[in-house]
């Protein structure tokens, strides 16, 4: 048998068998132990000091979507877990791999309201994959092993580790064994051929196909299987908001971005198809308006990988159970190759009222004001279109979605199902450091830079080469828009009177340029472009902007407001 | 869509915190749970909760499968009365003297089935077993002539009358098509 080691030795031995090289954290008391053994491992462990734990969280989340590893989140008992909640929430509904450790009071004091304890596997039991207490060292390699197993695999999502200070202290012999397998778990359900057999019956016997694509192929890593099977069947796509980039824009078949402000053409086929082909998504409500209206004319397939998302929103003629990598192949293989031509060429005829009415307008404006979908695009093409985008959350994050290209997979890291405002700093921090070779162009309101801009401390001491644009209307602009849409233009507390925002970079010792006029607009793109140190260009768009095409909540998706 | 009675089974790991992962649930869909009865399984180390609850079918599938989503949930599936064999129990106390001033017991212990569990100067403690019309209903009788000390009625427990896959054979599948090898 080995030699005896503390249980947080133990615990870092156990993230290095586990592959972990970075960690976003902040130190505290019930945790001291563990980051006392991580001096020792900064040879194996990157560790990032954030400046408030909610950045952590969304500092791994970023980490995660990029890189397609675990984010690992280390921080202290009592206010760092709850502060830590919100990343932890929302890397639950957006599917994203993390492993959040918190310190806990020892076990002695457990259930005793001790300093800086709290239940945190009881309020993160209804938000996590699977939440842990480590009371005892000899738990801590089973645990470690259990969580990485857990966040990976399958419908990936956080797992919470919540470790008992006597764990971290006391001595356990240390043996390492990675988890591949739980009895009461299965991540992949086998494929079943009489699912494949009924979808491919109903594509084969399709007019007018239409695919929906969603992060579940990000996940799965099946961006080249997704290819094959739309290629071969000649079938349209579009993207949910998660699942943007998981087909590249130039890509023909690729029928743009679907939902509340998604494109015209995909919301308007979504009521024509006659055979809808869910992919990996899970129809929310901003995707699908009035289920009551929603697609009734199409049969109904739907791929997932999680059972309970079958039948949870719309109920499917031929649910595919399974990962879009095996279940994608396996309806290729099958599939007659088809033409659909008249059905591609119908969606022109939406894509030019949307660039009429809608883009023309946003994207190409020749007087007035800045708006929004301008100087994304011009961000976008200034990368070349290889960009990872961040988007904080409110219009910026959907003209972003809107007005972004892409040309490779994993680029757009946002807030989906959450919708957490100031998850755009810390995110493009993680983002840039799980991709260091790309570029990463963060875009975020006024609103939300200011709910975590403590983050620009960390930008500072790690150099973090961000690319920070703040959309600034001195409004929260989506809320805004709806006071103006839905509640008679009573702007309640909806202005805001901003700090100089570029002076609070340079504080931070962190270049920045303000953009007044359209005409300096091309040069300071380029200056933020110019290397790759972090920047943050405050561009002064139009106050009282519009997010269109909108469909109003709760309405039938072919119900597009589009502003005229 | 039709209310109804369901009985949700779950069969799960014995850990910490299970009973609260499955409770979660219902809170977040507001939905009351009727009874709930748990306890050691046939098979070692696993245990069984017998849920009951009032709702459509739509939300009891939905239910169900966000339960069985738990990682250590092994299984969980739903019922109507008609595809299981259940039973709950009651126990009613009574005071003796109201019990003898009302005559002959022979009547009611043979009407309900009655078992007497205790029984002295002071008190009786009756029990019943079955179904929850059967129980109530001698509560009521009770409450009307000598009148109920205590009454504690159990959570269903329940057996299915199909003949489904016995949940060893199922860990067995389990084990050999995705376990270590």
């Amino acid at each position: 048998m080995g030699n005896k080691i503390t249980g947080a030795h133990a615990f870092m031995q156990s993230l290095v068998q586990e592959g972990v090289d970075t960690i976003f954290g902040y130190p505290g008391g019930a945790i001291m132990p563990v980051f006392d053994a991580l001096y020792d491992y900064d040879k194996h462990i990157n560790h990032i000091l954030t400046r408030h734990e909610q950045g952590a969280t969304h500092a791994a989340q970023g980490y995660a979507r990029v890189s397609g590893k675990v984010g690992v989140c280390l921080v202290t008992s009592g206010p760092a877990a709850t502060n830590a909640i919100t990343g932890i929430g929302d890397a639950m509904l957006d599917s994203t791999p993390l492993v959040v450790i918190t310190g806990q009071v020892g076990a002695a004091l457990l259930g005793t309201d001790a300093f800086q304890e709290i239940d945190v596997v009881g309020i993160t039991q209804p938000i996590t994959k699977w939440a842990y207490q480590i009371r005892r060292p000899e738990d801590i390699a089973w645990a470690v092993a259990r969580a990485f197993y857990i966040a990976r695999s399958g419908r990936p999502g956080p797992v919470v580790l919540d470790f008992a200070k006597n764990a971290q202290i006391q001595e356990v012999e240390f043996d390492y064994k990675p988890c591949t397998f739980i009895r009461s778990y299965i991540p992949i359900p086998e494929v079943q051929p009489s699912q494949i057999d009924a979808a491919v019956a109903l594509i084969n016997g399709a007019k007018k196909p239409f695919a929906l694509v969603g992060q579940g192929v990000l996940l799965a890593n099946a961006e080249e299987e997704l290819k094959a099977f739309l290629e071969k069947g000649n079938i349209p796509a579009a993207w949910t908001l998660l699942g943007a980039s998981a087909m590249s824009t130039d890509f023909p078949l690729n029928k743009g971005f679907l939902g509340m402000h998604g494109n015209v053409a995909p919301n308007m086929k979504t009521n024509e198809c006659d055979v809808l082909i869910a992919i990996g998504m899970r129809f929310d409500d901003r995707v699908t308006g009035d289920l009551k209206t929603y697609a009734k004319q199409a049969k109904i397939i739907h791929l997932d990988i999680d059972a309970a998302e079958i039948g949870k929103n719309v109920i499917p003629d031929a649910p595919v159970l399974g990962s879009a990598k095996d279940t994608l192949p396996a309806l290729t293989a099958k599939l007659n190759e088809a033409k659909h031509t008249e059905w591609i060429a119908s969606f022109e005829e939406y894509v030019k009222l949307e660039y009429d009415k809608v883009i023309q307008r946003e994207v190409y404006p020749e007087s007035g004001e800045m708006t929004m979908g301008e100087v994304i695009h011009k961000i976008s093409e200034a990368t070349d279109n290889k960009a990872v985008l961040v988007t904080d959350v409110g219009q910026n994050q959907m003209m972003a979605a809107r007005y972004f290209n892409y040309s490779q997979t994993r680029s757009l890291v946002t807030s989906g199902g959450l919708g957490t405002m100031g998850f755009g700093i810390p995110a493009a921090m993680g983002a840039k450091i799980g991709a260091p070779d790309r570029t990463v162009c963060m875009f975020s309101g006024d609103g939300g830079f200011q709910m975590t801009i403590q983050e620009l401390g960390t930008i500072m001491q790690e150099q973090i080469g961000v690319k920070m644009i703040i959309l600034n209307n001195h409004f929260l602009g989506m809320v805004r828009q709806w006071q103006e849409m839905f509640f008679e233009e009573r702007y309640s507390f909806t202005e805001m009177l901003n700090p100089d925002f570029v002076a609070i970079a340079k504080a931070y010792r962190i270049d920045g340029t303000e953009v007044h006029e359209r005409a300096e607009l091309d040069a300071a793109i380029a200056d933020m472009l110019k290397d790759d140190k972090p920047y943050l260009l405050v561009v002064n768009v139009e106050k009282k902007g519009m997010v269109f095409p909108m469909i109003p909540a709760g309405a039938c998706v072919t119900n597009i407001l589009l502003g005229d | 869509m039709e209310t109804k009675l369901y009985t949700i089974t779950v069969f799960s790991e014995n850990t910490v915190g299970l009973l609260g992962q499955i409770t979660i649930i219902f809170t977040r869909r507001a939905i009351n749970i009727e009874t709930l009865s748990v306890s050691p399984s046939a098979i070692k180390g696993i245990h069984k909760f017998t849920i009951t609850l009032f709702t459509t079918e739509d939300v009891v599938s939905k239910v169900v499968k966000q339960i069985d989503k738990r990682i250590d949930i092994l299984k969980a599936y739903y019922n109507t009365d008609e595809d299981l064999v259940f039973q709950e129990i009651a126990l009613y106390k009574v005071a003796t003297d109201k019990l003898l001033e009302k005559g002959s017991m022979e009547d009611l212990i043979r009407r309900y089935h009655i078992r007497i569990l205790e029984m002295n100067s002071d008190f009786v403690v009756l029990q019943k077993a079955g179904h929850y019309d059967e129980t109530q209903h001698l509560f009521d009788e009770l409450s009307e002539t000598v009148g109920v000390l205590q009454f504690i009625r159990s959570g269903r427990v329940a057996i299915t009358k199909s003949k489904v896959e016995r949940l060893s054979d199922m860990l067995e599948g389990i084990q050999e098509k995705y376990g270590d090898k």
